[in-house]
């Protein structure tokens, strides 16, 4: 047991499972009791995905170093046209590149 | 099993395979440098196991090396998910007509591409059904609890992600999901907001409330918009429907 598990940290990931579930369920609950949903409350949810997700990209974006600006530019524009793997498939290969040039 | 309930798990295995495939190095990079941190392998897999989301994982593990107090690692694993509250009141219209036990359970896998999945899903009204969540939700799980496993016996063996450019991947693949909501309203002056915001947040107050704050830009931008005749919104069409 000691060797697989230590008191602490099963605890602390205990702890992190309860308050990462509460998140995901948090949501859910505190607008299922609302009676009735305004319209602005509507679009907001609505705009959920991307002011969330965006903020998973811009920040990396602008300060990942040249190399990772220039690969984001570059898979915006292509994603603009293909899919998600194709996408991930050539900002690999442009970090890579661009990595051997500017170091 | 009927002939839908078969295209619904295909379509699920099929969406959930390529996020694994995405997340595939990260689960990888989280074992690795969970050993690194003095976790042991049961503890990593136990980690994704039971918290199942990758980015706090990683910053869980990287404050478990740093003395940081036991409350404060908790604390940072709750402010990088809390995101995940936006997500699951978004997508609440579309799951209301399961049963209790069924959103208790699908809610646990509320990861970003379960809930980009699911809003994509919903925008083409189609219903989000039980089984569909479900496996959607294992395909991602499985692999991403199995390939921690790898990355703990793999140890140290990518301590840098930059050198073999994995770093990249998962900025980009969430860029990807963000422009796959593109033609929903409002789409372009939120995502300007929450760039704005989560740069100006990550600059002046830090990481991770950086991204609270940064969506924060982005729903208050939608939520003050003028209401116009677009207002048949996503979520009234697919609650007519359903």
């Amino acid at each position: 047991m000691d060797t697989l598990f230590h008191m602490q940290t099963l605890l602390i990931i205990a702890a992190g499972a309860i308050a990462t579930y509460l998140t995901r369920v948090g949501g859910y609950v505190f607008i299922t009791r609302m009676k009735r949903i305004p319209p602005r409350a509507e679009a907001a949810l609505n705009a959920v995905p991307a002011a969330v997700l965006t903020t998973l990209v811009a920040p990396a974006a602008v300060t990942g170093g040249l190399d990772v600006s220039l690969t984001m530019a570059v898979a915006l524009l292509v994603g603009l046209r293909l899919s998600l793997l194709p996408v991930l498939a050539i900002g690999w290969v442009v970090v890579m590149v661009l990595r051997q040039f500017i170091g | 099993m009927t002939p839908a309930t078969k295209d619904e798990i295909r379509d699920a295995f099929r969406r959930g395979s390529a996020v694994a495939i995405a997340a595939a190095p990260f689960a990888v990079l989280f074992g690795a440098v969970a050993i690194d941190n003095g976790l042991t392998i049961a503890e990593a897999a136990l980690m994704s196991a039971t918290l199942y989301a990758g980015a706090s994982q990683l910053v869980g593990v990287e404050l478990f090396d740093h003395n940081v107090a036991p409350w404060l690692v908790v604390l940072s694993i709750f402010a990088v998910n809390f995101r995940h509250v936006l997500y699951s009141a978004a997508i609440a219209a579309h799951i209301r007509h399961l049963t209790f036990w069924q959103k208790a359970t699908s809610l646990f896998f509320l990861t970003d591409p379960q809930f980009a999945e699911t809003e994509r899903r919903a925008d083409a009204g189609i219903r989000v059904s039980y089984i569909w969540s479900l496996v959607l939700g294992l395909s991602v799980y499985v692999p991403w609890l199995c390939l921690t496993i790898v990355g703990g016996l793999l140890g140290n063996l990518i301590s840098d992600p930059k050198a073999i450019g994995i770093d990249v991947l998962l900025p980009i693949y969430f860029m990807g999901l963000v422009l796959g909501f593109r033609s929903r309203a409002n789409w372009l002056p939120v995502v300007l907001a929450s760039s704005a915001g989560s740069i100006l947040a990550l600059h002046f107050v830090g990481s991770p409330w950086h991204v609270s704050l940064g969506a924060l830009a982005g729903i208050l931008v939608a939520a003050l918009m003028p209401l116009d005749g677009d207002e048949a919104t996503v979520g009234d069409v697919v609650e007519g429907e359903a």
